[in-house]
């Protein structure tokens, strides 16, 4: 008995540790004077704690919580493993920013590892009602993240319009849950998977809340039409808030589509299939088409990130074919682009005054040359140019479709990425053949610059050597 | 003699009354809350029903957690509209419109 509750707390103790770090962030920022350097540390420390505990013990082992709704298994090692990664490269991009700008560094510390929280909960989820909860840790922690910039007039119009239409979302995810829970009785993703099997009752009710529940993740993947939200966000917030919305949440989104379409409504498959379709090519379509018109990066960035969700979305079509390895490849690859992106705006930003306008990339080979080419890699990624690793992300998603007879899918993905590649194209023309007015000159501290080359060099060199990671990915999925 | 389908019904209508108040309603921002609380209470009502008609205590626990999440999301959505009152003195719906493309 007694080593099983060790066991059953083993299996959350990554949780425990980041609520526990979540604690004393908030102390540290209520008692400690001007603490702005301790509480960087103090949450890293957080983050390198709550890899530790997570990568320690048995790597293939499963362990399910009684009454199995909370689930730890290699895919959820590895995904945490990578959210880790990924919110201390946010925090060290961050650092300078909130510190020239006088943001609340305790606020923002302890509301990212709030988020941070949420996402490991969702991703370790097995029922809706421990989703639900994830998720709702995960989207008020970024509400409020949004907003926090507190005399900033469109931080707070971003964050309302995201707090509506994020509860909406919520709503409809919620009434869905009421209805499956209706047809199947259960809350159980495995449970709801055997009660829907093919010729089972109620399969209408199961369908209608099938409907709500869709409405609810493409809410929170940002797809198109239910995208609204995300260029006001990632424009509206501060450019640190940007990129962490830009970044660890879409690897929550994954778990979420994961969770709920192929472990829980793989029986009705058909029906979910013919709508995700729709949702993935108005995606690629109305994303790379609007990101053409925008003048702000971080909105231009927004409608590309809205475009590389329509390609997640494509692998889970071809579950057959490979398609979901292909899609956690891909979600992999896109946030750390989005990182290296955001993180390339954040380098620029200086003396208080955002970098977000495309004007501002006028001569930076000038200014800055090696930053120049660190963007140059990442643009290039994003169109999918070989040897960087956007190529093989979009590689595999596009052979998973052939693989499993979507060819007009695969083509219309074709047709929108090329649409695509004129945006990224013109911020490298930009960068390489304008003349500069008068920008001020970068400076960023070391770590930054450190982190920035080898987030930038990583998709350099996981486009040369790709096949580990995807076979890391296959084997995680199991 | 009230079946489950009156009680789906209702529920039913509680959330389209809801989602159209938020999207018609251009005044106020208040009323944009007040239509969100409405929702989450539809889908309290909907797992309440069921959860009685199938003799299943599962739908009532979940009905708790809504609860406490949506008292936390209105907290989260008032103090979004302080910030905004105090930066515009205004909660018109249609003044926010500075972010758009």
């Amino acid at each position: 008995m007694n080593g099983n509750v060790m066991g059953f707390l083993g299996a959350c103790l990554p949780e425990i540790v980041v609520g526990a770090g979540i604690c004393v962030v908030l102390m540290a920022g209520v008692f400690v004077k001007d603490g702005r350097h301790l509480l960087y540390l103090l949450a890293m420390s957080c983050l390198v704690a709550a890899a530790w505990v997570t990568g320690s013990g048995d790597p293939a082992a499963t362990v399910l919580m009684p009454g199995g709704a909370f689930i730890q298994d290699p895919l959820t090692r590895f995904l945490k493993l990578f959210v880790f990664a990924v919110v201390a490269l946010v925090f060290v991009y961050s650092r300078a920013y909130i510190g020239e700008r006088k943001l609340a560094a305790a606020e923002f510390y302890a509301l990212s590892l709030f988020a941070l929280l949420g996402i490991l909960v969702m991703i370790s989820s097995a029922s809706f009602l421990v989703m639900y909860l994830g998720l709702e840790t995960l989207s008020l922690a970024l509400y409020a993240m949004v907003a926090f910039e507190r005399d900033s007039p469109v931080g707070a119009e971003a964050a309302m319009k995201y707090f509506v239409l994020g509860a909406i979302a919520s709503g409809c995810l919620l009434y869905g849950v009421s209805l499956l829970y209706g047809v199947t009785g259960s809350i159980l993703f495995s449970d709801i998977a055997a009660a829907l099997q093919p010729g089972a009752a109620g399969q209408a009710g199961a369908l209608v809340g099938l409907a709500f529940v869709l409405v609810g993740i493409a809410f929170k993947f940002g797809a198109v039409p239910f995208h609204m939200w995300v260029p006001d966000v990632y424009q509206g917030a501060p450019t640190c808030v940007s990129l962490f919305v830009a970044t660890a949440p879409e690897v929550a989104a994954f778990a979420l589509t994961l969770r709920i379409l192929v472990d829980a409504l793989t029986p009705i498959d058909m029906d979910w299939q013919l709508v995700l379709s729709v949702l993935a090519i108005l995606s690629l379509g109305i994303g790379n088409l609007v990101a053409i018109m925008q003048k702000n990066i971080k909105r231009m960035l927004a409608y590309s990130t809205i475009a590389h969700v329509g390609f997640i979305l494509l692998g889970f079509l071809a579950v057959q074919g490979g398609g979901l390895q292909a899609a956690l490849y891909y979600t992999i690859i896109y946030v750390l682009m989005a990182a290296g992106a955001f993180g390339v705006v954040l380098f620029l930003a200086a003396d208080g005054v955002d970098a977000d306008q495309l004007d501002d990339f006028r001569g930076l080979n000038r200014r800055s040359p090696w930053f120049a080419l660190m963007m140059l890699i990442v643009m290039f990624s994003m169109i999918g140019v070989p040897p960087f690793a956007g190529f093989y992300a979009k590689w595999w998603i596009l052979s998973a479709l052939l693989e499993s007879g979507q060819a007009m899918l695969a083509t219309a993905a074709v047709i929108f990425s090329v649409i695509g590649a004129f945006y990224y194209l013109r911020i490298v023309h930009l960068m390489y053949f304008d003349e500069g007015a008068g920008q001020p000159s970068v400076s960023a501290p070391m770590d930054f610059r450190v982190m920035l080359s080898v987030n930038a060099l990583a998709l350099l060199g996981l486009g040369l050597f790709p096949a580990g990671l995807l076979e890391l990915c296959a084997r995680v999925l199991g | 003699m009230i079946t489950l389908t009156h009680y789906m019904a209702l529920s039913a209508l509680l959330l389209a009354i809801s989602v159209a108040g938020i999207f018609i309603n251009r005044k106020n921002v208040i009323l944009l809350l007040m239509c969100v609380e409405l929702l989450l209470l539809a889908v309290n009502f909907n797992f309440i029903a069921l959860s009685r008609f199938m003799g299943d205590a599962t739908g009532q626990v979940f009905v708790f957690f809504i609860l406490t999440v949506a008292a936390a999301e209105s907290a989260i959505g008032l103090a979004i509209l302080v910030v905004i009152f105090r930066t515009r003195r205004s909660i018109n719906v249609q003044d926010l419109d500075v972010l758009r493309g």
